[in-house]
């Protein structure tokens, strides 16, 4: 094969088919080698990078699709971890740590999966409840009552101890959250969202944030693809919520706050709001990157540095290149 | 009258004075650039740190702190417009407030860096802390000092924008910038004008505050600043003496939910203003006294 020959078929773009046999292999890839010869450190990051990869891409389907502008994210993950701890912290300590908890809890002990998808329910149920009214705000009014809404659970989370034990937190959760069911979730996350963009749901979501208005025009229901695209984004963010606990062990009410919801949405705004694969990659650049920082801030003792190099990074990402890497598109892969 | 509804009533008035303070600061950006401007809360932490670096620099007399707190604060107030958003102007709303956003993230980190997070100790000027005795209770002097300070700030605010020329600038420019424009008025010079403005009632505020509560950290200003923002939702966003009310109207509803409620209950009390938000937002989205914003294709 001739090196033009060669550049030409690599410049091409994947098919679709092609991206879903990649992504499993690298998935997969990453389980592997990181179960055979990664540390505990290894294996931790790299769950957390996975996780950050479900919220950046549910968040950029809730927000990037419709146009809303939600900062929820962590109320829903707080309320799924609360949730999910229900069902799998050990029984013998339930009754020590959370003596509130309903009688039909004290004896169970089951397994994380199942526990997550309890919690990532609950979180789409309280998603619904609560989108029917605030998604009908305008734009800004939805960024201070969602930021609103993240204070009010933390404050419930603070204020339950007998469920939550209050500020001092929840230690011993079981770390139970296996790489594998985290890659799997992302599998499952990735291809649903990919899958709904380019469905005619999709479609009507990416015409309402365009021009609303016009949408409504051409028979969109868009307060009911708002609520959508919100409750399935909450769904995703409760079955996070849920994972993370069981994979850093310890659960507080301050654990998923506002500058979570900043750094997620940092994220998708630098990925390109909408973009499948431009939240991905700002995800794992991200997640990556404050990690390599982490050891420059501690020995300089310049605490907070990471935090304002991404908000300057934004800042400069939206004056100079205002949609973001990708904008709406999908880069290296073929959409039809 | 009972000395504990008397106090609960001093300590509703002290705090919706600093609601209003920062709200007015609210109104009047969104008026000019319809934008919610996150990092305006984050001015109050400035404003506080400024006082502390003038007080320890020892040379100034105490009177004159206030002044050159409000100083910084308009300046603070006009580099932040400046630098993150002159050059959105005109962007869509969404990126104005991720960068809003942005700029307070990285004030709150900056201070985090530079100050540390362990919080200080707060006892400016020493004047405040000695009580009045006034009928049956004793009132601290700030507890009158700030209500007294911000009806006269916010006095001057309404005079500056009613009669002032740059005041009918700010006035004009909010009611159609394009007009405004044509007619050759400066956009920039009303910008910078509010967010200057927003900025000195913001740094007076943040003083207030490490005067009333004694303690200041670096992120004392963002949830105060949400709340205040609040209090402008409630008065109906964009104007001043709205948002002073709705200052106050907050201010008197987180007082008497904390003071009036079984103590259990106290902990719930952002949860119980941001709550009323959604509640308000839900039954009165233009605000309580605000009018309706047309939607046009």
């Amino acid at each position: 094969m001739t090196p033009a020959r060669l550049a030409r078929r690599l410049s091409r773009r994947l098919s679709q088919r092609q991206a879903l046999v990649l992504l499993v292999l690298l998935l997969a890839g990453t389980v592997v080698l990181l179960e055979l010869l990664g540390s505990g450190y290894h294996r931790t990051l790299g769950a957390l990078t996975l996780i950050n990869v479900m919220l950046a891409v549910s968040l950029t389907m809730t927000n990037g699709f419709t146009g809303l502008f939600s900062l929820g994210h962590p109320a829903f993950m707080t309320l799924g971890a609360y949730v999910a701890i229900a069902f799998t912290y050990p029984a013998a300590r339930k009754s020590f740590a959370m003596p509130d908890l309903p009688a039909v809890f004290s004896g169970i002990e089951w397994p994380l999966p199942v526990a997550a998808l309890i919690a990532a329910l609950a979180a789409a149920a309280a998603a619904r409840l609560v989108g029917a009214s605030v998604l009908r705000l305008k734009v800004h009014y939805l960024a201070v009552a969602t930021l609103g809404l993240i204070i009010i659970v933390q404050s419930l989370a603070l204020n339950l101890d007998g469920l939550t034990r209050g500020g001092r937190g929840l230690t011993g959760v079981p770390r139970s959250a296996e790489l594998w069911l985290i890659a799997l979730a992302t599998l499952v996350v990735v291809v649903g969202c990919w899958r709904l963009k380019h469905a005619s749901i999709g479609r009507a979501m990416l015409a309402v944030r365009e021009n609303e208005m016009a949408a409504r025009c051409f028979g969109i229901d868009a307060v009911g693809l708002k609520i959508t695209a919100f409750v399935l984004g909450a769904g995703v963010a409760g079955f996070c919520g849920a994972l993370l606990p069981h994979v850093v062990a310890v659960m507080t009410p301050k654990s998923f706050g506002l500058m979570l919801a900043f750094n997620l949405v940092a994220m998708i705004v630098v990925g390109g709001q909408g973009s499948i694969l431009g939240a991905i990659f700002a995800a794992l650049a991200f997640s990556l990157g404050s990690e390599a920082l982490r050891p420059v801030e501690e020995s300089l003792g310049l605490y907070g540095m990471t935090q304002v190099v991404v908000a300057v990074a934004l800042i400069l990402v939206l004056i100079w290149r205002p949609k973001g890497l990708f904008g709406l598109d999908e880069p290296l892969v073929e959409v039809k | 009258m009972s000395g504990y509804l008397l106090q609960q009533l001093v300590n509703g008035l002290t705090l919706g004075s600093l609601y209003a303070l920062v709200a007015i600061g609210f109104s009047l950006i969104y008026g000019v650039v319809r934008l919610v401007n996150f990092a305006h809360g984050d001015l109050m932490m400035i404003g506080a740190f400024s006082t502390l670096g003038l007080v320890a620099v020892g040379e100034v007399a105490w009177a004159f702190v206030p002044l050159l707190v409000m100083a910084g604060g308009f300046a603070a107030g006009g580099v932040i417009e400046r630098l993150a958003f002159r050059s959105l102007r005109g962007a869509p709303m969404i990126t104005g407030f991720i960068v809003t956003l942005s700029a307070s993230v990285a004030i709150q980190n900056l201070g985090l860096m530079i100050l540390g997070a362990q919080p200080r100790n707060f006892g400016f000027p020493s004047v405040f802390r000695e009580r009045l005795a006034l009928g049956p209770v004793n009132i601290a002097v700030i507890d009158l000092a700030i209500p007294a300070a911000t009806l006269l700030l916010a006095g001057a605010v309404v005079l500056f924008v009613q009669r002032t020329r740059l005041g009918i600038a700010m006035r004009a420019v909010s009611e159609n910038a394009v007009a405004a424009r044509l007619m050759g008025i400066s956009l920039n010079r009303a910008v910078l004008a509010a967010f200057g403005l927003g900025g000195a009632l913001a740094a007076i505020a943040g003083l207030f505050w490490g005067g009333k509560f004694g303690q200041i950290d670096p992120l004392m200003g963002f949830v105060p600043g949400l709340k205040a923002f609040v209090a402008t939702i409630i008065g109906g966003v964009g104007s001043v003496p709205g948002a002073v009310l709705g200052g106050y109207i907050l201010g008197f509803a987180e007082v008497a939910f904390v003071g009036f409620m079984p103590s259990e209950y106290s902990g719930y009390r952002d949860a119980f203003v941001f709550a009323l938000l959604i509640l308000i937002l839900l039954l009165r989205p233009q605000g309580l006294f605000g009018r309706e914003e047309e939607e046009r294709a």
